[in-house]
């Protein structure tokens, strides 16, 4: 098995905003008192962000997929081929793209910190933000893609890449077969969240043609 | 269970599928009040017309979920459901977790059993 593995963490401590300190200090409580079930409160963002996902990563996907020159221009700067598109993250942020090829398979990590690119992806997944699963991600990622349903053969690869303050990644998928004349607002709908953190893959053709 | 009703609220932005939010954070608060909600610790209309009397009182333009966060703090402790003293010292206990937390390092509060 390989992995890769960059972490350079050039931040000396995490930073909260005052509005997420004051949620998490809400939150914490009323979970401690009883008052709140933390496992609903993950049903009800599960159930939310799947409507509020901004989706601006799916199209980037797409375009990549059915644009050559965008895809080479998001090689050379990420940050500035998303912008194209009208999505501008908060300020400092840069984005890298990972791309998915035969044999080789990419899975993005984070922790706790505002290292995930919410303005591209949309809401964070609950999980994604588990110390289990970023630990396990590092240590055993066939093993969690598994847990996923994401069954990898073992001649793919999987590069782990550690997102930080200062980069994050996009995972581009490979474009599923037989969408060979779709345009791109057909493909972005093939785009899932997980597939854009490596977690799972785009949808099939058949998935959404039906 | 009864589904809240968005459209009671004043301003609330969302489109047709549901509420928009642009951070992280705001989805939290958001599940929050909802959770309590259906926990039955307040009423909808209560909390619509807290939220209401909070955007109507706001004169420094802040964003919604700013104001939100500020009505859901103003009706628990109006609801005695936290105390004001609790909510500010877990709030500084947070602050001072999340300081001397090295970047990339799960965030937990001194004491806490989930410490590592």
């Amino acid at each position: 098995m390989s992995t890769s593995k960059s972490s350079e963490h050039s931040h000396s401590h995490s930073h909260w905003s005052d509005m997420e300190l004051r949620v998490k200090t809400l939150e914490s409580l009323l979970v401690e008192k009883g008052y709140v079930d933390p496992k609903a409160l993950d049903v009800i963002v599960e159930t939310y962000e799947t409507k509020v996902g901004p989706r601006n990563g799916a199209m980037v996907v797409a375009k990549a997929w059915s644009d050559p020159d965008y895809l080479e221009r998001l090689r050379q700067d990420t940050t500035a081929a998303i912008a194209e598109l009208g999505f501008i993250g908060r300020q400092g942020e840069h984005m890298r793209i990972v791309e998915n090829q035969p044999g080789v398979h990419n899975m993005v990590v984070c922790t706790l910190c505002s290292c995930y690119p919410w303005s591209v992806l949309g809401l964070p997944p609950v999980w994604y933000k588990s110390a289990p699963y970023r630990s396990r991600a590092v240590s055993e990622p066939r093993a969690v893609l598994s847990e996923f349903g994401l069954e990898l053969g073992e001649d793919t690869k999987i590069a782990v890449w550690d997102s930080t303050a200062e980069m994050r990644y996009l995972v581009i998928p490979q474009r599923p077969v037989d969408t060979d004349n779709w345009d791109e607002t057909r493909l972005a709908e093939l785009v899932t969240r997980d597939s854009m953190i490596g977690t799972g893959l785009p949808l099939s053709a058949s998935e959404i043609s039906a | 269970m009864s589904a809240p009703n968005l459209k009671e609220l004043p301003g609330f932005p969302g489109n047709e599928e549901g509420p928009v939010f642009s951070e992280p954070w705001e989805a939290q608060a958001f599940a929050l009040t909802v959770a309590m909600h259906e926990k039955g610790l307040f009423e909808w209309a209560d909390w619509a017309q807290t939220l209401g009397a909070v955007i109507a009182a706001d004169k420094s333009g802040r964003s919604y979920y700013e104001l939100w966060l500020e009505a859901l703090e103003t009706l628990i402790t109006e609801n005695s459901v936290l105390g004001t003293e609790e909510v500010s010292a877990r709030k500084t206990a947070w602050r001072e977790a999340v300081q001397r937390t090295p970047h990339g390092q799960p965030i937990v509060l001194a004491g806490s059993s989930g410490q590592q």
